[in-house]
């Protein structure tokens, strides 16, 4: 009798243990994560609150996260100092005609490469996916020269030309066309329509995940663009939000508050449209990443 | 149906023409891309290969300069001090940043409330722009009043590091800036390949007493090498190609401490205008990469288990 109480004591300890073990694991976990997660936005916690103070209280020890009179001056100061009502409005015109013309140029091939039988089909895919991994800056300085060949240096349009065309573009979307059966396509052809009603009237309007991952991922890169428009951008009024910012950063290096400003309002656009559609970023990460 | 069978059916179609037909109709869809991929990539692509071998400043005659280019690189301190500081960046950026990346994924790969919050988070930093990103880190890191070094020296530490500004730590801090900056991304890329292992083996495993660590030493791991793959051969390829992170944080200095090749390709280039010797930098990196990609290729087939 004794001996089966101490099991059963010993048993319930067992349990109220495993218990409190995995109680504590879960604790644990959520902690990590949490203090992870607040040094991720750090930066960004950090960049709100300084581009709200004066300039001398920025680095002011210990950290006065929520300033006690915030400037907000500051954000209607950084679009008088440099033109960059300009900057924005350039980044936002390339970003969507550059978007626009990837998503057109792209889904047509790439319904071409998927559903369509052509010679050289495949070695031309073959081409396409090489250049991918063929990384740009082995091959920016040709580009550049013959840019100026067109007479296209310091202009949108040797941008536009360079971005509009992606393999990238194809690839994702192609990957996702061959996802959809043939009997779909081969159901319409019988009856009677044509491959280019197929591409509207069936593969858009089934394509619409990839086509908004493709959309994400191009805008944000377009937007982002830093390397290309420094090479290609020398005129003022040409300049995109990024290098805008660097020129900021350059010619007004100690307003701290004023760049942290700056650089929040660059953020904003690129913030908005993760938040709205950040469903699609994943979705398309995992997809492109795990298929390979 | 009716409407199928009332239709004139072509019973006498030249092959040949509607053969022509379909390739006309296939052309149509792909040459709009076609043509300027052929034009602004593919044709840059292999005029790089020559451009390697020719002296060219962009304004005077090109001339043929055969392997001159390359034996130059070797007189070159610069790009001897960029390829070192390259290969450093490379050997730190893609293990930390796998490392950093896998734990994020495992830690999110549990039923949790908040999940998307978290997973939100941590993806951020890469969505952000890097102008942007490379201020604030500078800004936090800044050697004199920085918060980071207000609250180090406020735990006692002495003389703590210029980060950025110093030569010794310049690339080390670049290095974070980049993890933080990648890690999001690959966490999505190992979360999915997570989510892909059959909780069945979890189960036999429980049953044939496996604990925590047994677990992911003999289910999780092996079941992860084809993703763990892919993001080393991404991730290296990426690391290989650093440039703006480094342009905007440190510029390539203090001195040359933080030069990498496409820095040192980008200033031979658009600062100097020496076209085939930035061609022919651009050339060994190409090979470097190619090189790495084909050994992790080569090496696969000992590590990476597909099902």
């Amino acid at each position: 009798m004794e001996r089966l109480l101490t099991l059963s004591f010993l048993s319930t300890s067992i349990t109220l243990r495993s218990l409190f073990k995995f109680k504590m694991g879960k604790l644990l976990t959520y902690a990590a994560l949490i203090i992870l997660a607040f040094f991720m936005l750090l930066p960004f916690l950090w960049m709100v609150s300084a581009s709200l103070k004066l300039d001398k209280d920025v680095f002011r020890f210990p950290i006065e996260w929520i300033p006690s009179k915030p400037e907000w001056s500051n954000y209607t100061t950084i679009w008088t100092r440099i033109p960059f009502m300009t900057f924005f409005g350039n980044s936002l015109k390339l970003t969507v005609i550059i978007t626009l013309l990837q998503l057109c140029t792209s889904s047509f091939a790439a319904y071409a490469f998927a559903k369509l039988k052509f010679p050289g089909r495949d070695w031309l895919f073959l081409a396409y996916v090489g250049s991918i991994a063929i990384p740009w800056q082995v091959y920016m300085v040709p580009q550049f020269i013959l840019m100026r060949q067109f007479d296209l240096v310091d202009s949108h349009l040797s941008l536009i030309l360079l971005q509009a065309f992606s393999a990238f573009g194809v690839f994702l979307l192609r990957q996702f066309f061959v996802s959809i059966p043939d009997d779909i396509l081969d159901a319409a052809r019988i009856d009677g329509m044509s491959e280019y009603g197929i591409f509207f009237r069936i593969m858009l309007p089934l394509s619409k995940p990839a086509l908004a991952t493709l959309t994400i991922f191009t805008s944000v890169a377009v937007w982002n663009d830093f390397m290309g428009p420094l090479i290609y951008l020398n005129s003022q009024n040409l300049k995109t939000i990024q290098l805008g910012l660097r020129m900021f950063i350059q010619q007004y290096g100690a307003d701290y508050a004023l760049i942290m400003a700056a650089a929040l309002v660059s953020l904003i656009p690129v913030i908005a449209l993760f938040l709205l559609l950040q469903r699609f970023f994943v979705e398309g990460i995992a997809s492109t990443g795990v298929k390979g | 149906m009716s409407i199928l069978s009332l239709k004139p059916t072509n019973t006498h179609p030249s092959k040949r023409r509607s053969q022509f037909t379909k390739l006309a109709i296939a052309y149509s869809f792909i040459l709009p891309n076609l043509i300027g991929f052929l034009i602004f990539t593919l044709i840059p692509m292999v005029f790089s290969l020559i451009l390697a071998f020719m002296n060219w400043d962009g304004a005077n005659q090109i001339s043929w300069a055969g392997l001159e280019n390359f034996s130059q690189m070797l007189r070159d301190e610069t790009f001897r001090i960029s390829l070192g500081n390259t290969i450093a960046f490379v050997a730190l950026n893609v293990p930390l940043t796998m490392a950093a990346s896998l734990g994020l994924a495992l830690l999110l790969n549990q039923p949790l409330r908040g999940r998307n919050f978290f997973r939100t988070t941590f993806f951020f930093p890469y969505v952000a722009s890097l102008v942007a990103v490379a201020v604030v880190w500078n800004m936090l890191f800044f050697p004199s009043a920085g918060p980071v070094n207000s609250v180090l020296s406020m735990l006692g530490v002495q003389n703590p590091p210029r980060w950025s500004a110093s030569v010794d730590w310049a690339m080390l801090t670049v290095v974070m800036a980049s993890v933080w900056r990648g890690m999001g991304y690959y966490m999505i890329i190992y979360l999915a390949a997570l989510q892909n292992i059959p909780t069945i083996l979890y189960e036999a495993a429980a049953v044939d007493g496996a604990d925590t660590w047994q677990k992911f030493r003999y289910i999780t791991l092996p079941m992860l090498t084809p993703a763990t793959f892919f993001i080393s051969v991404m991730l290296t390829i990426a690391s290989f190609k650093v440039f703006d992170l480094v342009m905007v944080m440190t510029g390539g200095g203090p001195g040359r401490a933080t030069n990498v090749l496409v820095i040192h390709i980008f200033n031979t280039a658009f600062k100097e205008f020496r076209f085939g010797y930035a061609s022919s930098i651009a050339m060994v990196l190409f090979v470097m990469v190619i090189g790495i990609t084909v050994i992790q290729f080569y090496m696969e087939r000992r590590w990476v288990n597909y099902q």
